[in-house]
């Protein structure tokens, strides 16, 4: 007894037990969140509601049912979330005719949560399957179908392009696979859906590989110059390949000294 | 005396033209005359005049090498099956050869003419562009002479038929010409594969579409079913095309004797502009409107597709659709008037 | 003896023998002789023709290459080729053939590029070698249809361009001989006959790549060639115009000859735009025809484009307001595209009949071979400026779509702007550009006259102030003063005595033209302003003033 008493009453004792209070504590958090992952169910779901009430309820509605100010987030399934809050296109700023991407205010796992939260609502899309977002897929089929449902809005390598009243269809180097299925499936704002009765996953797979071989593998005939076709030919032929030209016509003319 | 007579020694005399309502200048000041030649540090300096020569000889030498890179880059990088970096390089290392082997040569040409060659301004007389009088008397003599001899001025009949005659010749040419494409376009133009059990079929794949299939907001690019089997399908294809949408009815706004060519919110319409025909894919599923990526014209997909911007003058003709016994979306008929731009006979 | 005679030339070495056997055959002496020493004067400005001929050399060349791989067959073929994203796919044999010469050929797709590259600076030169000509008066008298030749030059410089860029049957060209079939149907009475005669029955059929390629490789070439050497050969005989200047006269031509100046710096300048564009054409992408995939008429591309030179047509459709068809009797009038096609011919009418319409208006009979500076014909400067203007307002509306996607705009109000632009832009381009023009040149008035302000203020021993201007030496005066004035005139009665309509407009387009000028200096007004300024110091005598204050 005396001995514990001592113990207990040594200098060092009080730090030791802070000490041991911000290990336990914290190794305890830190097992907790990065379960989260791991953690599907009452946690993750509780997290991710948690979240939305800080960051989205004030358009969204408390229990998603929308408002004004937002959609209906009940059967839009954990892709949108995924999707929109991952490009940082969500939490929305200035609203506007189209949503911009701006940078990613949410952790991977507070998306994860935020999305599995949503998707509890109500069925919808869901996030895709790794083995689709591998670029195993065909990409001759691929560009058939680019070519077909998204050429006319994204441009023919995805450069992107204008739709009406100052829309656009945004260009895709650098989305990653995963927001690129995501969006198809789920047709943000005034994209339309494509969902897996339209393209099936072995179609996404083919156009998400379609867009990255092009994005890997730079034109066989040098710079692109954006990829936006004979406007920009036109523009660079007249601005350098002149500019160039007539300062020589200048130099030719001109008297040596 | 104007200018021109001053300073042509050779003519007795020049033609004199009427200067209309130009203004004669009667206190004109004087020409200076040339200015005097500024000799250049070449023409002054031996050894600027040799390190010249060594300038231009070196970018000649420079043109040699150019063309040896643009060999080396053509044996290099052969063309190896699906590798495409040797298609870059081969491209790259060619072309940037040529064009030192050529910049090489103009460079120096033109260098040399600029620093070595003699830059005195040197002055040449300039000739009327009319011909001297005897010449052009001469020249009215030998028309005289024909027109006596061949006797066509006064033969009027020969003359007439022969203008006849000259003007059915080039007839019959232009009328080879009629077979370069058929007659009764403009009929074909109503028709198209469209007809009543005619399923809606995926845009290239040909695999019928159920209605179930088709959610609200998502767009299907259909081709008619059996298109594929054509041999001639692009011609086909370029009035048929067709995009497919739904939406949730309420939204609709249909005409009443238009009721019963939806299904469901599903609608279909030709996707043949009718400005000129180019495509029109791009449907913005929260405005329903549809628009032409070549010169911007607008439909509105709730309003049976009427034109709300751009310059195009009609909507896009709606196809009339409904399920069959399997579910699978089919056409009703074929398109009620002729799909894409407006034309004479439509 | 004759015998002394041919035992003399035998021994001259093989460039003198080379030449006698020619001329003995050929005359060839004679030509030499004409153009050797010929003088032709020097400006930057004037080379600009030159970059047209060359870039059209290049293109010949290139394209030449080019034809022993192309195949114009619209014939199906499944696609086994080297580019892995269209492994598989259907697609024509003109558009399999396009690709095999960019990916399984070495030096195709570099000469693709290059012919490609060339075109459009083939055109560009063009355009430019016209305003330079426009702006400077050449066209006038002798050389009016040295001027239509060029013109048809133009047209069909762009007729070229577009049956070539056609060729590859890719899906942006694809789509522009689809927007082509729409407005040949559009036109009344013949539409459809003229579209089933130009697609060999309906659209896209199976005729139109190999007629498109007859065009281009034979039909449109020949056509060039021959307009190119008449418009060499009236070059040649009304000899080349030159700028004013000391020494330049209406009866002479100062420059260089031939031989040996103009011969290199001609040839070395074929050398340097040939390597500008292989340069260019080696590293720069241009119509990556695999991106776009074969044309079918379903799928089209965001920021479908023709080539630039036709752009100004696809403006003036995207420009045209949607509400303006009629239809008359039970026959359909498309007035969105036949009011873009009438006013497109009209614009070209005006442009290629301009020297007509101007020699018309002046009455001026004379030759002319010295240039006007822009500045010293205000008017035309003005309606030059005002057409340029039109013309670029049309080319930049067909990139309406890619100016709102870059730029971040409302596509709606670009197009609308444009259409505002359009027409109230010419008018105001025309003001200010004359308005220009006469400022310009009473600036170079008050410099004849008052000399180059030096902005060295000096302060006299009297007390004044004044700035010391250096009087212009007597070359570069010369240039100042030696242009054309011309005055309004009136209605004259004709022969009959009658005063007639055309007449009464004429005169009042004089007055258009002529009434706001300003007429060069004389030489006594020179003198009174020289001896005004004897009252003035020049720059040597303001230095002593200073030294002795």
């Amino acid at each position: 007894m005396s001995e514990k008493k001592s113990i207990r009453r040594k200098p060092w004792a009080t730090s030791l037990v802070i000490l041991l209070g911000l290990i336990l504590s914290g190794g305890g958090y830190a097992a907790a969140t990065t379960t989260v992952q791991n953690e599907s169910g009452v946690e993750m779901i509780e997290e991710g509601r948690k979240l939305f009430l800080a960051n989205c309820a004030t358009c969204h509605g408390t229990n998603s049912e929308g408002t004004d100010a937002g959609p209906s987030l009940i059967g839009v399934g954990a892709a949108s979330v995924d999707f929109q809050v991952g490009t940082g296109r969500m939490p929305g700023q200035a609203s506007g005719v189209q949503l911009r991407k701006k940078p990613v205010q949410f952790t991977e796992e507070q998306i994860q949560a935020m999305a599995v939260y949503v998707a509890s609502l109500a069925p919808g899309p869901a996030i895709p399957d790794e083995q689709y977002l591998d670029n195993t897929g065909d990409a001759n089929h691929g560009s058939m179908l680019f070519r077909i449902n998204c050429a006319m809005c994204h441009n023919a390598v995805g450069a992107g392009g204008a739709l009406t009243e100052g829309k656009f269809a945004p260009a895709l180097e650098g989305v990653t696979e995963k927001h690129i299925y995501e969006a198809m499936v789920t047709g943000p704002q005034n994209m339309p859906v494509f969902s897996d009765a339209n393209l099936n996953p072995e179609d996404k797979e083919d156009i998400i590989t379609y867009l990255k071989y092009v994005e890997e593998n730079n034109s066989v005939g040098g710079f692109e110059l954006g990829s936006i076709g004979p406007v920009a030919e036109g523009l660079f032929i007249w601005i350098f390949g002149f500019g160039f030209i007539i300062a020589i016509t200048v130099w030719l003319t001109s008297r040596a000294n | 005396m104007s200018d021109l007579e001053k300073n042509n020694e050779h003519e007795e005399e020049n033609f004199e033209y009427d200067g209309g309502a130009a203004v004669v200048p009667t206190d004109k000041i004087e020409d200076p005359g040339l200015e005097p030649h500024r000799p250049r540090m070449t023409d002054k300096d031996p050894k600027a005049a040799a390190r010249a020569e060594k300038q231009v000889a070196a970018m000649f030498v420079v043109s040699i090498i150019g063309a040896i890179i643009a060999v080396w880059g053509y044996v290099a990088f052969p063309i190896i099956g699906d590798d495409l970096s040797n298609t870059r390089n081969n491209a790259l290392w060619v072309g940037v050869g040529m064009a030192l082997s050529l910049l090489g040569l103009g460079f120096g040409a033109i260098h040399w003419a600029k620093t070595l060659m003699p830059d005195n301004e040197i002055v040449e007389q300039r000739h009327q562009s009319r011909s001297e009088p005897e010449t052009r008397a001469a020249a009215v003599e030998i028309l005289n002479m024909a027109d006596n001899e061949s006797g066509i001025s006064r033969r009027k009949l020969i003359r007439r038929t022969m203008f006849g005659a000259l003007a059915f010749l080039p007839v019959p040419a232009i009328v080879l010409f009629g077979d370069l494409g058929p007659a009764g376009v403009g009929d074909k133009m109503r028709v198209t594969m469209w007809d009543r059990g005619v399923r809606l079929t995926r845009d290239p794949s040909g695999v019928p579409i159920k209605a179930s299939e088709v959610t609200v907001g998502s767009t299907f690019h259909v081709i008619p079913d059996g298109l594929n089997d054509l041999y001639h399908k692009l011609d086909e294809k370029a009035k048929a095309a067709v995009l497919l949408v739904r939406v949730n009815p309420s939204v609709l706004n249909e005409a009443e004797d238009r009721r019963d060519w939806s299904y469901d919110g599903i609608v279909a319409y030709s996707k043949i502009c009718t400005h000129v025909g180019c495509p029109v894919a791009l449907y913005e599923q929260l405005t329903h409107h549809l628009l032409c990526p070549c010169h911007q014209s607008t439909f509105d997909l709730a309003n049976h597709c009427e034109v709300i911007f751009g310059p195009a003058a009609r909507p896009l003709p709606q196809l009339p659709i409904t399920v069959d016994e399997e579910g699978y979306l089919i056409a009703q008929s074929d398109f009620l008037e002729p799909v894409g731009p407006t034309y004479w006979e439509r | 003896m004759s015998t002394t005679e041919t035992n003399k030339e035998q021994n001259q070495g093989f460039a003198a023998n080379a030449a006698n056997y020619f001329d003995e055959r050929t005359k060839l002496g004679g030509g030499l002789k004409f153009i050797g020493r010929k003088i032709f004067p020097d400006h930057w400005s004037f080379m600009l023709g030159e970059v047209a001929l060359w870039s059209l050399v290049i293109t010949i060349i290139s394209g030449t290459f080019l034809t022993f791989f192309f195949n114009p067959s619209m014939a199906h073929v499944t696609y086994d080729g080297a580019y892995a994203p269209l492994k598989g796919t259907e697609m024509s044999i003109a558009y399999a053939s396009a690709l095999d010469i960019s990916f399984e050929i070495r030096g195709g797709l570099l000469m693709r590029q290059v012919h490609h590259w060339g075109a459009l600076l083939f055109v560009a030169a063009m355009g430019l070698h016209m305003l330079r000509v426009f702006f400077t008066g050449a066209f006038r008298k002798p050389r009016e249809l040295n001027w239509v030749i060029g013109f048809l030059l133009f047209i069909m410089g762009m007729a070229a361009g577009f049956t070539g860029y056609s060729l590859p049957d890719d899906l942006l060209s694809g789509n522009g001989l689809r927007i082509i079939d729409g407005m040949l149907k559009g036109i009344p009475v013949i539409g459809t006959s003229v579209s089933s005669g130009f697609f060999g029955g309906e659209f896209p059929g199976t005729e139109v790549i190999s007629r498109l390629y007859s065009l281009h490789i034979m039909i449109v070439p020949a056509l060039i060639l021959v307009l190119v050497a008449l418009h060499m050969a009236l070059l040649i005989v009304n000899k080349h115009t030159q700028y004013p200047g000391p020494g330049r006269t209406e009866g002479n031509v100062v420059g260089y000859p031939v031989l040996p100046v103009y011969a290199a710096k001609a040839a070395g300048f074929f050398f340097i735009v040939f390597g500008v564009i292989m340069a260019i054409s080696a590293t720069f992408t241009i119509n990556p025809i695999w991106n776009y995939g074969p044309y079918d008429p379903s799928p089209v591309s965001a920021g479908t484009q023709p080539d630039w030179y036709i752009g100004w047509l696809d403006g003036a459709l995207r420009l045209a307001p949607g509400n303006w068809d009629v239809t008359i009797l039970g026959y359909a009038y498309p007035m969105g595209i036949l009011v873009p096609m009438v006013i497109s011919l009209l614009f070209l009418a005006v442009v290629a009949a301009y020297p007509f319409i101007e020699q018309w208006i002046t009455k001026d009979r004379r030759e002319h071979h010295v240039l006007d500076r822009p500045r010293n014909a205000p008017t035309r400067t003005a309606i030059g400026v005002a057409g340029v203007y039109f013309y670029g307002i049309l080319w930049a509306g067909a990139s309406t779509d890619l100016i709102a996607y870059h730029f971040q705009m409302s596509l709606n109000h670009v197009l609308i702007s444009m259409q505002v632009l359009l027409v109230i832009g010419p008018f105001i381009a025309y003001f200010i550009t004359k308005r220009a023009c006469l400022a310009l040149q009473r600036k170079d008035r008050e410099l004849v006259l008052h000399g180059r302000e030096t902005g060295r203020v000096v302060r006299l021993p009297n007390g004044e102030y004044i700035e010391v201007h250096e009087p212009l030496d007597k070359y570069e005066l010369y240039k100042l003063v030696d242009y054309k004035d011309y005055e309004p005139t009136i209605a004259r009665p004709n022969k009959n005595g009658k005063i007639t309509a055309m007449e009464k407009l004429r005169a009042s387009l004089t007055r258009f033209y002529f009434e706001d000028r300003i007429s060069p200096v004389t030489k006594t007004e020179l003198r009174d302003a020289q001896e005004h300024a004897d009252h003035d110091l020049t720059q040597k005598e303001a230095q002593k003033a200073l030294e002795q204050a």
